[in-house]
């Protein structure tokens, strides 16, 4: 039986995984990735998961649709709503069919967002307290973020993500409890820096020189926080605060422009979200 | 079958007159935009892109979930200007508040306007077509606007010149109205108000309205004076002829009595009969102006009697004299007329039509007929200020829609003394227009 408080997250196995094509500035068809060590990590982040105790739910992988494997993209999870992605690149607009059917399949109602608005699901989307933190310009639109906080009555906070290299939010601003956050300020203009100054009272700035290592895409399961490897000081300022990192190597999924929280999808809620606790 | 008309079919050829404009479009940008700092960070981007905003709306949700709403004019100094702010802004969250090209339909009647079509002002106006807003060409009240669509050109069309397959605008979605921008408190036209009385203090208004026809001449704009026959009956002949004579008038309407009048003065000494040095009728004095008619009509017109040297003073001397365009419409009550005056009315308005092109003062002065019609002829923008000694010629003015209009209620002939001295007076650092 599941406990209601078990975590719970939606992973997809890298069957198909591979660099097929270039949408983002880590991207290389020509350096590829390597299908076993990508198949060995992948396993390494559920077997960390499972023994944190996630309950992992797995979706089919499907041929032709390499990123499927990165979760986090399916869509934004608000209660028992599911708001579907709507991909900005043809290449991975495929993968919203499959992501819906996973969804209609575990009873989420299904929102649908207005057609003409771009928007990458919890991978731009990201609950911190009551309000929902937005990145907006390089994947999803700001229009998309403030439909959001129309339909499901929340407060949206859109920031534009401004260096190509950190193109969702989740690449740079990781949320780890209410008014708790690590961030890499070089991603954001002075005005998303002054709303996250003035709404997240405890934040952990990434270097820049940890940033590239995907840091802030870490996965957050009580106070245990999954992260790529190659992050020392990170890890050290998250112990400070009382939380656990565990560093694993997400290299051949960072070929591709994702790292461990890519590679998930919370199900019921991330631990930062107030509506979860309510 | 009428013949095409090319002033309907084909834009104007004249270039519009210039006024206050740049582009303009209105954005609106609603949700969670004051704590994300969005509004901010649009109003900083159209400074920072060399633009300029003004918020004609703003509401602000009370809850945090709340959204909110601004409504924001983006002003730049050109099309392409504003269209990279918009593209910019539109990123950032906002949208254009009106997004429908203005709708044309071809005419189907020669000389009327299709049903429902759009009706001008005087301000100045634009239609939206693909997307982007242009000016209306040759602003003028109760016309309709013809809209070429591949020319990307629109003009005001009055409904005479329509002929069969003009595209015409109609219905009012993809046609705004640009507001004016309001006078600066420093310009000397903006100590002036619009009411009308006689109590004001008239040497303040002279000085203000020397000021504004050296500024409009500064500029290299036209002044056009508007009058009546009161001028020559009253004796201010010569202070219009000073006038021209120094260079402040480019263009003069009148009708058929102010030049009879004036050449009745010219040869006769009289007007109306009246001599103009003692004051008292003259014998068979109600003669003169209608032998200084025939003496006209005799010699070929106004010009001909002027190089001839039959006419050798007075307000049409010296307009002959000085190129002023001289534009004399007639009316049913002319005696003659002058082989000068245009009878024909559609005629005489395309004449006054063609002339008000470049002029940014007109001075309307003790006529109701032609400073109404005028009027009606003017872009807003084109300052107005009409004298006369009886209040309600400047009431009537305003009343049709001549808004801007500043009416100064006086007699002419000090006025026009004083105006011509004011203006003989260099103002200081400047010299008077050759």
């Amino acid at each position: 039986m599941t406990d209601s408080r078990t975590p719970r997250i939606l992973m997809c196995p890298p069957d198909y995984f591979g660099i097929e094509y270039e949408i983002n500035p880590w991207m290389s068809v020509r350096k590829g990735a390597d299908p076993e060590r990508s198949k060995a990590q992948w396993k390494a982040l559920h077997q960390t998961l499972v023994d944190l105790g996630v309950e992992i739910d797995l979706m089919a992988p499907v041929k032709g649709l390499p990123d499927l494997v990165f979760t986090a993209n399916a869509g934004l999870v608000f209660k028992d709503l599911f708001i579907p992605s709507k991909f900005r690149y043809k290449v991975r607009q495929g993968e919203t069919e499959r992501f819906e059917e996973w969804a209609r399949g575990r009873g989420f109602q299904i929102v649908e967002q207005p057609e003409g608005v771009n928007f990458e699901g919890a991978g731009d989307a990201l609950f911190c307290g009551e309000a929902l933190f937005g990145g907006y310009r390089l994947r999803s639109d700001v229009q998309s973020h403030q439909w959001i906080g129309e339909r499901l009555d929340v407060e949206v906070l859109p920031m534009e993500l401004i260096d190509p290299r950190f193109y969702h939010l989740d690449t740079c601003f990781c949320p780890l409890a209410p008014g708790v956050a690590i961030y890499y300020p070089g991603a954001f203009d002075e005005y998303g820096l002054s709303v996250i100054a003035d709404r997240i009272p405890t934040r952990i700035e990434v270097r820049a020189e940890e940033a590239v290592y995907f840091s802030c895409n870490a996965v957050v399961v009580g106070s245990n926080v999954v992260l790529h490897q190659g992050a020392p000081r990170l890890a050290a300022d998250l112990e400070r605060i009382g939380f656990k990192p565990h560093a694993l190597d997400f290299s051949e999924f960072i070929k591709s422009g994702g790292s461990a929280k890519c590679l998930t999808l919370r199900i019921d809620g991330e631990e930062a979200a107030a509506w979860k606790s309510t | 079958m009428a013949t095409p008309d090319p002033r309907a079919t084909a834009p104007p050829s004249t270039t519009t007159d210039d006024h206050p404009t740049g582009a303009v479009d209105e954005i609106e940008v609603r949700g969670h935009i004051v704590d994300s700092l969005l509004l901010p960070k649009i109003l900083d981007r159209i400074l920072q892109m060399g633009g300029t905003f003004e918020i004609h709306e703003c509401t602000i949700g009370v809850r945090r979930s709340d959204p909110s709403y601004a409504r924001i004019g983006v002003h730049a100094d050109s099309p392409e200007a504003l269209d990279a702010i918009i593209g910019d802004l539109v990123e950032h969250g906002a949208a254009p508040v009106d997004t429908a090209d203005a709708r044309v339909v071809p005419a189907d009647v020669a000389t009327a306007f299709p049903e429902n079509f759009y009706s001008t002002t005087n301000q100045q106006t634009q239609v939206r077509l693909h997307g982007r807003w242009i000016d209306v060409e040759n602003q003028e009240m109760d016309c309709g606007v013809a809209l070429d669509a591949e020319a990307g050109r629109a003009w005001c069309v009055p409904m005479i010149h329509v002929t069969v397959g003009t595209p015409i605008v109609v219905g009012h979605a993809g046609v705004r109205v640009v507001p004016l921008e309001r006078a600066r408190e420093s310009t000397p036209f903006g100590f002036m108000s619009s009411s009308v009385s006689s109590e004001k203090p008239k040497a303040i208004s002279l000085r203000s309205v020397a000021e504004t026809i050296r500024a409009t001449r500064a500029e290299g704009k036209k002044v056009l004076l508007v009058g009546g026959p009161a001028i020559v009956h009253t004796g201010s002949a010569e202070h219009v002829g000073r006038l021209i004579r120094e260079g402040w008038i480019q263009t003069l309407f009148a009708g058929n009595a102010l030049a009879t009048h004036d050449v009745e003065q010219a040869l006769y000494g009289t007007s109306l009969g009246v001599s103009l040095t003692h004051g008292a009728a003259v014998e068979h004095g109600h003669e003169h102006h209608l032998r200084a008619i025939n003496t006209i009509r005799r010699a070929g017109g106004i010009a001909s009697a002027v190089s001839s040297g039959l006419l050798t003073s007075g307000v049409m001397y010296e307009c002959v004299k000085h190129d002023v365009d001289l534009v004399l419409a007639g009316s049913i009550r002319d005696d003659g007329p002058l082989p000068d005056v245009i009878t024909d009315t559609m005629e005489a308005q395309d004449r006054m039509r063609e002339a008000i092109r470049g002029v940014g003062f007109a001075l309307l002065i003790a006529t109701a007929l032609h400073s109404i019609a005028t009027g009606n002829l003017l872009p807003a923008w084109v300052k107005v200020v009409c004298v006369d000694i009886n209040p309600a010629t400047v009431t009537k003015l305003a009343d049709r829609g001549t808004f801007q209009t500043i009416g100064m209620v006086t007699d002419v002939e000090p006025f026009l003394r004083s105006l011509a001295v004011e203006l003989s007076t260099p103002a200081p650092g400047e010299r008077p227009p050759s």
